[in-house]
């Protein structure tokens, strides 16, 4: 599906990451696994780093820690925001949204939208898509929404093939009117057929959670893992990344009349470096144009990758500076999806810690 | 510049490759090792293997290795 927007822009950016650090190291002692191999795995998939919640953190602490900054550094005001979108895959509760949670926390004003989207590493683009039909209303001024994934509590410290990669994070980001001549080029993909590559088995309505839902088993290479576990198919996903992202981008830019070196950046999602690297060498785009160093800095925080890889790298330069990029999303679902804008000249651009 | 041989031995140096039959079916390469070969022939032969090419069956064996390599290596 395309996706064409006239006159929006987003003009504000605020990661939160979770002061506590891991290091890979320190995770492989977990793994039933040899050193050597661990080693290997760290050096080819750009693993290091990650920022973890500690027990009992939730998204909505993330957000509210993030919002009450911008409101004591005077960079948001409560009566100002008309429409809250939450896209979450680990929401606080089923019921009620997150996004009900934070405006209550908040004491946010009656007369506005609160509206969860359940989307994974898609959803930041899918989260800036929703946010502009909304500002279509004439009654909207400004949107904000909040990317937010605490997944490492839903991850087997016993399973490598997941548990090294995960990051916790919540990004802010505030959308509003720009300037009528600037249009945004969009393109989303939808593959259901596919959604059990990337799943949490137990724990919804079609599994509830249950003493035997917890129990650890074997699932191959040593790796062990619960059905109340993330679950990731790796190769499929891996393949379905370099068979549907490439044409999707390149069919964006044709339509929007751009190529690759119109595009200042391409910032996408950031699951692991060796990923991103053979994307961006069938694509021939050049590694300097897809900055790849989240992962290792961060962990892979499903829809908060971008923002995070967008205020990590570009975060000053984007106050003073208009960039072209190409945004794009991909993973649970299955879903894609890309985007195609200018940013720069936003009020604020930044990383904090949740202590 | 190493023999995918070699390279293979590098990786996995408790496995004998070459008097093996299907790599994956008799469990010598998984799928995290197919990658960790991939990122080492790259390297090693100056080419970049098409991510949609990392699929079992490119990996069963040294020729269908070795074939991997050369298609890549003659779009140089």
């Amino acid at each position: 599906m395309n996706l064409r927007f006239r006159g929006k822009c987003i003009s504000g950016l605020l990661v939160v990451v979770p002061a506590n650090e891991r290091s890979f190291v320190e995770d492989m002692k977990g793994f039933n696994f040899p050193e050597a191999r661990s080693l290997k795995l760290k050096q080819v998939m750009g693993f290091d780093k990650r920022r973890v919640v500690r027990p009992g953190v939730c998204v909505s602490d993330l957000a509210v820690f993030g919002l009450e900054h911008l409101f004591a550094q005077g960079r948001l005001r409560r009566d100002e925001i008309d429409a809250l979108l939450v896209v979450t895959q680990t929401p606080d509760h089923f019921m009620p949204s997150t996004s009900s949670i934070i405006h209550g926390r908040l004491g946010l004003k009656q007369d506005m939208l609160c509206l969860d989207v359940n989307q994974a590493c898609v959803g930041f683009v899918l989260g800036l898509a929703q946010a502009f039909m909304i500002l279509e209303q004439e009654s909207v001024k400004k949107v904000v929404l909040i990317n937010a994934d605490v997944l490492s509590r839903k991850a087997s410290p016993k399973d490598r093939s997941i548990y090294p990669l995960l990051g916790d994070a919540a990004s802010i980001t505030i959308l509003e009117r720009g300037p009528q001549d600037s249009i945004i080029h969009g393109s989303v993909k939808s593959d259901g057929s596919r959604a059990e590559a990337l799943i949490i088995p137990a724990g919804g309505l079609r599994l509830p959670s249950t003493p035997e839902t917890a129990v650890l088993e074997n699932v191959g290479d040593n790796n062990l893992r619960a059905k109340d576990h993330l679950f990731m198919d790796g190769s499929a996903i891996f393949n379905f990344v370099q068979t549907e992202v490439p044409p999707l981008i390149e069919g964006l830019l044709a339509r929007a009349g751009d190529s690759i070196d119109s595009v200042d950046y391409f910032l996408c999602h950031q699951p692991n470096r060796f990923m991103l690297e053979k994307l961006a060498d069938k694509m021939k785009v050049p590694y300097a144009k897809m900055p790849n160093n989240v992962v290792q800095h961060f962990g892979n925080s499903g829809s908060v990758t971008i923002p995070t890889l967008i205020a990590f790298n570009l975060g000053e330069r984007l106050l003073r500076e208009n960039l072209r990029v190409c945004l794009a999303g991909f993973g649970g679902g299955l879903a894609w999806a890309a985007m195609l804008l200018d940013l720069g000249r936003m009020n604020f651009n930044a990383l904090i810690e949740y202590q | 510049m190493k023999s995918v041989i070699e390279i293979l031995k590098e990786l996995r140096p408790e496995f004998d490759f070459a008097a093996a039959g299907d790599f994956i079916a008799q469990g010598m390469l998984d799928s995290f090792d197919m990658i960790a070969l991939v990122s080492a022939l790259d390297k090693n032969y100056g080419i970049s293997i098409l991510g949609t090419d990392i699929v079992p069956e490119n990996f069963q064996n040294l020729g269908t290795i070795e074939a991997l390599v050369s298609r890549q290596r003659a779009k140089i």
